[in-house]
């Protein structure tokens, strides 16, 4: 623990902690640009020179300097004021004075420092530098002369993303960053905008759409994949006008995917702002009353048994809760969450969860991928397992579809067969499982949604009690789910009933009325002439089979709860209105149950939390994970030897939102289409 | 004057044969097992004992350097690197060594090699060298043939291998951590110090990295004995150095003289003195285009070493010398180097990728006197911000040259710029 003094505070830091992290635990601020907790260290911007006693009369750069004993730091001698004052000019030389016209303008790291550290007037009488715009894709924008050659991007690219597109060409004053006019093929690659401390990347959906002192910020909770990443929503009025991710160590660190990035645009289209009835073939709008009462004549005098409800992949806890206490006082035990049909034990938690949890794959040194494409299902995730991977020791194995994603892995087979021969024991990489310290498996739920999917999951267990990857302080088991909605759902036990029918059966007829709560990933055309609500936000599959539509909200329009992969409860903010007549999705249930002489039992939000709470405890607790017990299983059924195969045919496009997403459109063109026509 | 038989460079001119008979006659390659024999310990020491100093540049002391390297290795194995990317403006001594004397750099890296525990050796040559590169070759190939690299080089019971590796012309790779940057096939730029390469160079593993005419000398010197090699020059500057003089001199060459020779007696007796007299010079740059400009009154008397030169605000850097005669437009020649030093920029970290070109515009300008007395002193503030500031020492290179012409010749661009605004106060 080297003891050093920053302006003659003493402090004490971790062995290999740099000086300019002994700066900060003394409280004071070291001005950078190139350095970034989550990056390598580059120590080429030089803003954070300090002035190092004992040592040469020159100031030392405090992001690189290892922290010695005895050191005595001074952040405002001259020796330190003179080089900051320096570095800034230099940036400053070359760097255009558009800041009005730049959509850095307000969060710029340059405009903050040259504020605090520059001077007011310029000695420089040259011309400036001028550098050709690059194009980087449909995301990112650039305006590659206010480039400050940082090589944030280029570090995150290469580190993080583990796509190596992005560069340096040419020296000196003419060094450029380059992606030589490829597109940034990353599902990450939205980062880099966020990474940039100037105006050289900026997002290209938002351009010069706002200030940031316009914006509304307000703390959300992403619903684009299971892992709950955490978000800001900065709206203006009735818009989304960005997202941005929120730092949360033990989720997402501060990263956050395209889709969930960019899908924001299609909150704006295809959206159902008022309700609607299905007369003589064609939906007509309609007003509330009238939909409702079309429910109601559907509803009076039906069994129970005939009636059934599925929920979509984004819905909120709460819209679960009431929908299931609704269908409940309706006697109707077909209920399902899982509109894919992925086998899961909804009494045993751990048989669902991510029980490793995410932080916990920093631990892990054997990872067994089956049927999953992280980088697709969950690209946040997807980065935590590259991060472990290249701090070196990690074995990976993988059993399905073959995918670049960013790692090297053993390829150990296509599926069932390669699974059978695992959970028997006879696979080479048994041994590497059984001689881990934290051995861990993710299993996605492409395998869990086929025919065989039981037989799978109880394979997969059966493989982690075998191999010690169930042990007192750890379990290695883990479901990558794909629906930010589905533990939740699970949780609260939105699954079929005493007598009940699920998902399956649904579809091909056992229903005659059914209820879909923004579910709109299936094929309907096994209904017949079932009558089918549809309660959402978009204009999709659903709506389009539906004879009553009911016009609720997107994850950004409501206080909603979501438990994420692991078994995290993370509550999002509301950060504006549904559009037109469009409600909060519980409190369309609440009324709808009062037309139905079925009132729920609560009227606001903080008593269906209360219901939540009592229907399980795990919705009592906040931002935390608690392990989840394990039963022992046995093997049951037969696994099919066809291949695994990916759930996901376009990760830009999963769900209704961002299929309305023009944004999300021109990536799918950019990144797949444009790639299977040229092969 | 230094006698013929205390030169350790004795074909520089190329009079004889540089393959590896001719070498052996002139007493290369003998008893090279014997000096290994001695131990690590013992070849450090006779190093360090000798004085010698880098004649890279820096002037670190070798030994010293050398004994930085670990002396248990901790599986990773260790390198030698010799920096033969000449690049310094008037520096061409490694030039001629390699043409001319191929085997001193060999067997010096198998001695070198062995002083540090070191298994290879790869000497990194300055792209544009292509008939010295293949001297290097041949010589490394005949010293293979003949068992004197290898495994068991020479008998001794240690494996050297040394490789040639060129460089694509970049004057930045000179530097040591962009050389090995350059050499693992990345981009030459930089790294961070520390960790010092002693500590993880080359693909990550412990490294040292020196100059040719360094490890070209050490054979003989060990040969010789450290006490002769001190026996050369002031103490703390001693031994022999390969002197490289050019620009306004009746014969511009590369000359071993004794270190801490006077400048004066350097130019007049191995160059034939300054064209038209000592009278007519106006400034020499005595070591490389990087240290900075002495005006006559100071090179009348100064001594050739590190320390005379240091206190005279300049320094011997490679001891390349470069003299300008009365003919000479000092800005302009000035100006032509910041244009260099702006080039050669590697463009990673700021004060340098940026500052240098400002400099160069400004001394662009100071050069035809297109600017304002006042700006002299912000051209010395903005060399300051550079100088120290930078992750390597191109900054301080290319801030040193401004600052030596501003405290030695600031009349003469005061005298410039008021010139050029009464000629344009007239037009």
């Amino acid at each position: 623990m080297p003891k050093l003094t920053v302006d003659g505070i003493e402090v004490e830091v971790a062995p290999g902690s740099t000086v300019l992290q002994a700066i900060e635990a003394a409280g004071k601020e070291v001005p950078r640009f190139c350095y970034h907790e989550r990056l390598s260290i580059a120590g080429n911007c030089r803003m954070c020179l300090v002035e190092i006693r004992p040592g040469p009369p020159k100031p030392a750069a405090s992001c690189a300097m290892p922290a010695g004993d005895n050191m005595e730091v001074l952040t405002a001698s001259p020796m330190t004021q003179k080089a900051r004052k320096g570095v800034m000019e230099f940036l400053l030389i070359n760097h255009p004075l558009d800041c009005p016209i730049c959509d850095q303008g307000g969060e710029c790291d340059l405009q903050d420092q040259a504020l605090f550290y520059g001077a007011d007037t310029s000695r420089f009488e040259e011309n400036k530098r001028a550098v050709p715009d690059k194009d980087m894709g449909p995301l990112i924008k650039t305006t590659m002369t206010r480039c400050i050659h940082c090589t944030r991007c280029i570090r995150f690219a290469e580190e993080v993303a583990g796509v190596p597109t992005i560069g340096a060409i040419g020296r000196s004053e003419h060094l450029e960053i380059t992606t030589l006019e490829h597109a940034v093929a990353s599902e990450l690659s939205g980062n880099v905008i966020d990474l940039c401390p100037v105006g050289a990347l900026t997002s290209k959906p938002y351009a010069f759409n706002a200030r940031p002192w316009e914006l509304r910020k307000t703390e959300g909770i992403d619903v684009f994949d299971a892992l709950g990443a955490n978000i800001r929503i900065d709206s203006r009025g009735p818009e989304v006008l960005r997202i941005l991710p929120r730092l949360n160590e033990e989720v997402n660190e501060e990263w956050l995917g395209d889709k969930s990035r960019f899908a924001h645009d299609g909150l704006r289209r295809q959206r159902l702002d008022r309700p609607y009835v299905r007369r003589k073939g064609r939906l007509h709008s309609a007003s509330w009353g009238e939909a409702f009462a079309a429910i109601r004549s559907r509803l009076e005098g039906r069994s129970g048994l005939d009636i059934g409800a599925i929920v979509g992949d984004q819905a909120d806890a709460e819209a679960m809760m009431a929908l299931k206490d609704l269908m409940k006082a309706l006697g109707a035990p077909n209920l399902d969450c899982r509109q894919d049909g992925t086998a899961a034990i909804p009494s045993q938690r751990a048989s669902y969860l991510f029980n490793s949890t995410v932080q916990g794959i920093e631990e892990a040194d054997v990872l067994l991928l089956i049927g999953s494409n992280p980088r697709w299902e969950s690209p946040v995730l997807n980065a935590r397992i590259r991060k472990r991977w290249l701090a070196g020791g990690m074995q990976i194995g993988m059993i399905g579809e073959r995918h670049d994603l960013g790692y090297r892995y053993d390829h150990l087979g296509e599926g069932g067969q390669t699974l059978r021969g695992v959970a028997a024991g006879r696979n080479r990489f048994c041994a590497a499982l059984k001689s881990a310290s934290r051995p861990m498996l993710i299993l996605g739920t492409g395998p869990l949604s086929r025919p065989d999917g039981a037989a799978v999951l109880a394979a997969t267990q059966r493989i982690a009690e075998l191999n010690g990857l169930i042990r007192e302080d750890w379990n290695g088991f883990n479901v990558l789910n794909r629906a930010a909605s589905r533990v939740g759902g699970l949780d609260l036990g939105f699954v079929p009933g005493e007598g009940g029918t699920d998902t399956a059966g649904m579809l091909s007829g056992a229903v005659d009325t059914l209820f879909l709560l923004g579910a709109d990933e299936m094929d309907l055309s096994g209904l017949g002439d079932a009558f089918v609500i549809y309660q959402g936000h978009h204009g999709d599959a659903g709506a389009a089979r539906a004879d009553v539509i009911l016009p609720g909200a997107a994850y950004t329009e409501k206080s909603g709860t979501w438990v994420n992969l692991e078994g995290r409860v993370q509550r999002s903010e509301r950060a504006t209105f549904p559009p037109g007549e469009a409600r909060e999705d519980w409190a369309i249930l609440r009324a709808l149950s009062d037309v139905l002489e079925k009132p729920l039992a609560y009227d606001s939000l903080s008593a269906l939390r209360a219901r939540l709470g009592r229907t399980n405890p795990v919705f009592d607790t906040r931002d935390d994970v608690a392990p989840a017990q394990w039963h022992r299983t046995a093997p049951t059924g037969r696994i099919d030897d066809t291949p695994f195969a990916s759930p996901i045919s376009n990760y830009y496009m999963t769900d209704p939102i961002s299929r309305a997403s023009e944004t999300m459109a021109v990536c799918t063109e950019t990144f797949l289409a444009a790639e299977a026509r040229n092969g | 004057m230094l006698s013929d038989r205390d030169r350790i460079f004795t074909n520089l001119y190329g009079e004889h044969d540089w393959t590896l008979k001719g070498a052996r006659a002139r007493g290369d390659w003998d008893g090279t097992a014997d000096l290994i024999a001695k131990g690590r310990e013992w070849l450090v020491e006779e190093v360090k004992a000798s004085g010698l100093r880098g004649r890279g540049g820096a002037g670190f002391p070798t030994g010293l350097k050398w004994s930085f390297m670990p002396k248990q290795s901790d599986g990773r194995p260790a390198y030698l690197v010799v920096n033969a990317d000449e690049g310094e403006p008037g520096t061409c001594k490694d030039r001629d060594m390699m043409r001319w004397d191929p085997h001193k750099l060999v067997e010096g890296c198998l001695v070198a090699c062995a002083a540090m525990g070191a298994g290879a050796a790869y000497i990194y040559v300055r792209g544009e060298f292509y008939n010295e590169a293949r001297h290097l070759q041949h010589a490394i190939d005949e010293a293979y043939e003949a068992g004197l690299i290898g495994r068991n080089a020479c008998g001794s019971g240690i494996d050297c291998d040394i490789f040639v590796h060129r460089g694509a012309g970049a004057y930045i790779c000179g530097e040591e951590t962009a050389l090995i940057e350059s050499l693992e096939g990345k981009k030459g730029q930089p790294r961070l110090k520390p960790p010092f390469p002693a500590m993880a160079g080359l693909y990550g593993c412990p490294t040292t990295v020196n100059n040719v005419e360094t490890i070209a000398v050490v054979p003989t010197i060990l040969r010789r004995g450290a006490s002769w090699f001190s026996g050369f020059g002031r103490s703390n500057n001693t031994g022999t150095k390969v002197f490289c003089i050019s620009g306004h001199v009746d014969r511009p060459c590369n000359v071993e003289e004794a270190m801490s020779i006077p400048m004066r007696e350097l130019i007049e007796k191995h160059a034939g003195g300054v064209r038209g007299g000592w009278d007519n010079l106006k400034a020499v740059i005595p070591g490389g285009s990087s240290t900075p400009i002495l005006p006559k009154s100071i090179c009348d008397e100064v001594l050739m070493d590190f320390d005379a030169l240091r206190d005279v605000q300049s320094g011997l850097g490679t001891a390349a010398v470069i003299v300008m005669d009365r003919s000479t437009d000092v800005v302009r020649a000035i100006a032509r180097l910041a244009r260099f030093y702006a080039h050669e920029s590697c463009g990673q970290c700021t004060p340098c990728r940026e500052g240098t070109g400002w400099m160069m515009r400004v001394m662009e300008r100071m050069a035809s006197g297109r600017a304002r007395v006042e700006e002299i002193d912000m051209l010395l503030d903005v060399s300051k911000e550079i100088e120290g500031h930078t992750i390597c020492a191109h900054g301080d290179g290319s801030a040193w040259p401004i600052q030596g012409l501003i405290r030695h010749f600031r009349h003469e661009m005061e005298d410039r710029i008021l010139t050029h605004r009464t000629r344009a106060a007239a037009a």
